[in-house]
């Protein structure tokens, strides 16, 4: 019965090597198993002719639970489970049969019809196995290529996600750059309303040293005459005068300087750096140039300025370009509304913009008042959001009040706080904590 | 001869003081200043009748120039009127062409040229 078992084995790997004919486990296994059912033919022969049928079988038998376990072990096999499993009965049979005939040689003969039936049937069973191991490779084939499909289509996503992805971060970045250039544009923009006020603002001071100086040119050639004639008193008089007129060109000579000094530094990028600084000297300043700006791109435009600055106020301790952006913004809108009122108001309507400076607690607080349209309800909540704005197209950014609320609120940890009544004038409190 | 200087920079006083420095000495020539067209007005209430030129800068806070010379030109028509010259920085023909529209007699542009004034002031004096 020995020849079943071999067969069995033989006709396994024959088929094993068939069944992966077309795959890549054929170069790897293809001719191990083609040599594998030569050596079982080998075998069959050998034990077959030198040993008894009982120890032919036991052999045969061991021989293939060892090569199906082997088998069942190899990742590679996997797919053949049922196949290989399948074998397992003829094995057992194969050596409880050869053991049986061994030990009870007798007992055996009596009855080997059953033992061969038995070995018969397992052999049998093998290849109604087959059917369904064939079943189940196919299913297993049909899930793997499904899965290499959804894995084609995750894979195609991805890259689709990806791609998305990095669009959108390219696009973050492109947003970024253009608030940056927005938030330059806007320092430029007030910058430019700036420039006519700043040419103001220099001009005079430039005027009184031409002048004071052609003048005190004037005085030393009468203080010569006077010298001549022996008029002691006269010259003294002319000395004091010539003194004061210099002392005059040095005090407008650094009215000139401060104010492009102030100029620089409202154009040059924001340091941040913290330092005492007097805030009734940047709101005077910006005050008065806001307004020449204004004047200068408007004749008709006119306004009262009243400043109440507190003599008695603090160094506070602020980015005094940043926090005089917002001023400059601030007086700027202040104007901005009072000629907006005028426009339609009557003849007696008085436009008056005034700025106070005071000492709260540990605060300071800017006040910045205005008899311009007012803030209408509806609008209350937008206005210091970035892009809202109320002028025509291409008059605003829209980031002025924005870029103040970053600066006071975030930056300074200040706050800005508006009372405003439709038709009757606005007023911005700022507060800057003295820390 | 009483003339009336308006203008916002206080510095503007001590500078037509010394620039008419020998007229003001020879009593040809009586300053008086105000910082503001509202001043102005005020300083004209009462002594309009003597007040022979104003001068006045254009470009104030409050009451402009063209506003005040409007003013005066409305307000204080009794002959003789005041001579009226305006003074401003910008020199541009926008202001120029309000002023003289407004009844302003002359137009003088910062930085001003003192003896071109002087020459000015004979004229209305002769």
């Amino acid at each position: 019965m020995d020849f079943f078992c071999f067969l069995a084995a033989f006709l396994l790997l024959l088929r094993l090597r068939r069944e992966i004919r077309f795959s890549q486990l054929s170069i790897k296994w293809g001719r191990m198993l083609l040599f594998g059912s030569f050596a079982i033919v080998g075998l069959y022969f050998f034990f077959h002719e030198f040993f008894d049928d009982d120890i032919s079988n036991i052999v045969a038998g061991f021989l293939l639970v060892g090569l199906i376990t082997y088998l069942r072990k190899e990742p590679d096999f996997k797919a053949f489970d049922i196949l290989l499993f399948a074998h397992y009965p003829l094995a057992i049979v194969a050596i409880f049969n050869g053991f049986t005939e061994l030990a009870f040689s007798k007992f055996y003969a009596e009855n080997d019809d059953y033992f061969q039936i038995a070995q018969l049937v397992a052999f049998g069973w093998i290849f109604a196995r087959l059917s369904t191991s064939k079943k189940q490779r196919e299913e297993i084939k049909r899930v793997n290529e499904r899965r290499s499909e959804l894995e084609a289509l995750v894979a195609e996503r991805t890259v689709e996600l990806t791609q998305q992805k990095n669009e959108l971060q390219e696009t973050i970045k492109e947003l970024q750059a253009t608030q940056a250039q927005l938030i330059q544009q806007e320092k430029l923009a007030s910058l430019g309303e700036l420039t006519a006020g700043i040419a103001h603002e220099i001009q005079n001071p430039l005027n009184f040293v031409n002048n004071f100086s052609e003048v005190s040119m004037e005085l030393i050639d009468e203080m010569q005459e006077e010298l001549t004639k022996g008029d002691t008193e006269e010259v003294l008089a002319i000395a004091s005068d010539i003194k004061q007129n210099l002392e005059k060109i040095r005090h407008h000579g650094k009215r000139a300087d401060g104010i492009v000094k102030g100029m620089l530094q409202h154009s040059r990028a924001s340091s941040n750096v913290k330092e005492p600084t007097n805030i009734n000297t940047i709101a005077d300043e910006y005050f008065r140039l806001a307004y020449h700006g204004l004047r200068a791109k408007d004749k008709s435009f006119n306004a009262e300025l009243i400043a109440n600055l507190d003599a008695e106020l603090p160094m506070a301790n602020i980015v005094s370009q940043d926090v005089g952006r917002v001023l400059l913004n601030m007086f700027t809108n202040a104007f901005y509304a009072v000629h907006e009122r005028k426009k339609t108001a009557g003849p007696e309507f008085k436009p008056v913009v005034e700025v106070s400076t005071r000492q709260v607690a540990s605060a300071i607080e800017v006040r910045i008042k205005d008899n311009g349209t007012g803030i209408p309800d509806s609008i209350k909540d937008k206005i210091m959001q970035p892009f809202f704005t109320t002028k025509p197209a291409g008059e605003g950014t829209g980031l002025g009040l924005s870029l103040s609320y970053d600066i006071i609120v975030k930056a300074h940890k200040g706050t800005i706080n508006i009372n405003s009544a439709e038709g009757q004038g606005t007023e911005f409190v700022i507060t800057l904590p003295l820390k | 001869m009483k003339v009336l200087v308006v203008d916002d920079e206080e510095d503007v006083q001590p500078l037509f003081l010394q620039r008419f420095r020998k007229e003001v000495r020879n009593g040809e020539i009586e300053f008086t200043f105000a910082r503001s067209g509202e001043e102005a007005l005020n300083y004209l209430e009462e002594k309009y009748s003597e007040v022979v030129l104003i001068l006045s800068d254009i470009n104030m806070p409050g009451m402009s120039g063209i506003e005040l010379l409007s003013h005066i030109r409305e307000v204080f028509d009794t002959p003789p009127p005041p001579v009226v010259m305006m003074i401003t920085a910008y020199g541009d023909d926008e202001n120029h062409r309000q002023a003289m529209e407004k009844g302003a007699n002359d137009f003088l542009t910062k930085p001003l040229d003192f003896n071109l004034l002087k020459e000015k002031l004979k004229h209305i004096t002769g």
